[in-house]
């Protein structure tokens, strides 16, 4: 008995919607207990156990093979996993969720439009303040190799795991980089998105584990639910 | 696999850890005209990071201590021993040292994230030449009857190409600043030489700035925000202003700069192509001759005007490195450069004219033993 473990996220409207993804493929995800518990479990299918996880650890828990199944935004699969393509494959893109990761700056930056600005403006920067421009994200590794692509250089990254939009005006940092899916929070804080293509364009998505057990009934499980999603 | 270590299977036990002791006690041996240095495993990260750059924290492992702050481990000699130096020492200085490196490597790379250097570095501005043969020789001495193929270059060719393009010195700055970054730096010499597409919200600025209007425009655009003034964001678009005047650099002259980058041959030939360039070879053929002394005939050593610009390092003249042409598996068995850049930057401008060199004694055992 190896039962297929499905993570989906533990909360909100991520959650809601990844219920009703499944539930228009005949599978009915149930959280028991009061609704406040962390537990589910799965009907339609045979031997499949609902984990309720933090979006952004299921990528970890994927990665070392401890849950065959999961629900969670590409950012945080290519953000949190090295080498990805290789611990992970995609197996449905869910139609919801859609966010881009994005650099944004000061909108009075009126001589900013492009990354190739922005390499300018690093190295002017770096040599008036004596510091290297600050860019606050959470999507470190994500970032730096995008900028390093891009051949921009002079600048830090600095850990913002929230209210990113806001540490501009608190003076922690000169731009950022953030997932945003319809601009108003940045446009709010008076901030505009670099319009060079996005750094990665996510959805929520559903991705199994190239590193779990898929003996005996999980690998069963995996079949009917790839046949569920196929005749959808 | 415990046992293993970079390149050796069983390098940390037995008779194949004392084959890596010998070897590192072999080649620090020929450098015994230098002084023992042993900088600390454990370095603050902020000098590392404002010296190489965020991308740097791709490379090097990071680690956290509640009063220390950020640190790094020590992901290369260089940094350390040029802070040593210049906190205690005269000039002319030697130093050797043994100990090792860590990097991270790609995740499907299986280059080790920890390895063994064997390296010696000379601070002495009284004859660059003979400095850079030298260290050379010493490095080729220690790596003698082993088939390993040198390559050599120097990026002060580049530079100085740089420098002898027809157009204004920001230009250049700026050309010089992303010589490291080989994709910006060709972004940069497009749009110098064929124009930049210019968007409507660009000529509209550039009119503002020209008919001297930009600060209201800037006022409606407010608020201002962050620690990047208005002041500053004038002074770039005047900056934009004036380059959009500036005559496109000629065509010819890029061709002669891609031509000096793409040489490669013999160091002979080299300095024959670079003289029907109109470059100054003064500096490789004073290198070549000083070669002379230490046996090495230097005009015959293969150059390449490209070699050396895309790695971490700060190196800004003389490079060089050996590879073990039959062993792609390995990497460069040797290498090293001149990096008196970075002993100015270190220096707060005050600079050491330095160079140095590093083996890699785990990847020359694995080479003999592949023998």
């Amino acid at each position: 008995m190896n039962p297929l473990k499905l993570a989906v996220p533990s909360k909100g409207r991520l959650q809601e919607q990844t219920i009703d993804w499944f539930a228009a493929r005949g599978i009915t995800l149930k959280r028991t207990g009061s609704g406040r518990e962390y537990a589910g479990q799965v009907l339609g299918v045979e031997n499949v156990e609902l984990v309720l996880l933090s979006a952004g650890e299921i990528p970890r828990e994927l990665a070392a093979g401890r849950i065959h199944m999961g629900v969670t935004g590409i950012d945080l699969i290519r953000e949190k996993i090295p080498a990805w393509g290789a611990a992970v494959d995609e197996i449905a893109r869910m139609g919801f969720g859609h966010a881009d990761l994005i650099l944004a700056v000061p909108k009075i930056w009126l001589d900013v439009e492009n990354l190739d600005d922005l390499a300018a403006v690093t190295a002017a920067f770096r040599a008036r303040h004596g510091m290297r421009l600050r860019i606050a994200t959470k999507y470190h590794n994500l970032v730096r190799e995008y900028l390093r692509q891009n051949g921009v250089a002079d600048y830090q990254l600095v850990d913002s795991q929230g209210a990113t939009e806001g540490t501009i005006k608190n003076l922690t940092a000169e731009a950022i980089a953030d997932i945003t899916s319809t601009g108003a929070t940045l446009e709010a804080n008076h901030l505009k998105i670099l319009p060079d293509a996005p750094i990665v364009k996510s959805q929520a998505t559903l991705f199994g584990s190239r590193n779990a057990n898929w003996q005996g009934a999980a690998g069963v499980a995996r079949q009917e639910i790839l046949d569920r999603i196929l005749r959808s | 696999m415990i046992a293993a270590r970079a390149y050796l299977e069983d390098g940390r036990i037995g008779a194949g850890l004392a084959a890596v002791n010998a070897e590192v006690a072999r080649i620090l041996a020929g450098f015994d005209s230098a002084a023992l240095v042993e900088p600390a495993a454990l370095l603050p990260a902020d000098v590392l990071i404002d010296l190489y750059g965020e991308d740097l924290r791709a490379r090097a492992f990071t680690t956290h201590d509640p009063v220390l702050g950020e640190q790094m481990l020590r992901p290369d000699f260089t940094v350390p021993v040029v802070q040593m130096h210049m906190a205690v020492g005269n000039e002319p200085a030697r130093y050797r040292y043994a100990g090792q490196v860590w990097r991270k490597q790609e995740p499907d790379s299986d280059r080790p994230t920890e390895y063994l250097q064997v390296g010696y570095e000379l601070f002495d501005g009284t004859d660059i030449a003979a400095a850079d043969a030298e260290v050379f020789a010493l490095i080729s001495t220690a790596l003698k009857d082993l088939p390993v193929q040198p390559v050599t270059g120097d990026i002060g060719i580049m530079l100085a190409a740089i420098d002898a393009l027809e157009t204004n010195e920001r230009r250049k700055a700026a050309l010089r600043h992303h010589a490291w970054r080989p994709n910006r730096f060709k972004r940069l010499l497009a749009r110098y030489s064929e124009g930049a597409a210019v968007s409507a919200d660009r000529a509209a600025l550039l009119q503002a700035a020209k008919s001297g209007t930009l600060k209201d425009v800037l006022q409606q655009n407010g608020p201002v925000i962050g620690l990047r003034s208005t002041a500053e964001i004038s002074e770039r678009i005047e900056i934009l202003l004036a380059e959009s005047e500036v005559e496109p650099i000629a065509r010819e002259q890029v061709a002669r700069l891609e031509q000096v980058l793409a040489i490669s041959g013999k160091t002979d030939a080299a300095i024959k192509t670079l003289q029907a360039l109109n470059a100054d070879t003064t500096a490789l053929e004073a290198r070549a001759n000083a070669l002379e002394k230490h046996g090495i005939n230097g005009f015959d050593l293969p150059f390449k005007a490209g070699f050396g610009r895309t790695t971490l390092e700060y190196y800004d003249g003389f490079v060089f490195g050996f590879h073990a042409p039959d062993h792609p598996d390995l990497p460069q068995i040797a290498q090293g450069g001149r990096y008196d850049a970075l002993t100015r930057v270190l220096g707060q401008g005050q600079g050491i004219p330095a160079v140095g060199g590093i083996i890699r004694p785990e990847a020359l055992l694995a080479l003999k033993g592949a023998l």
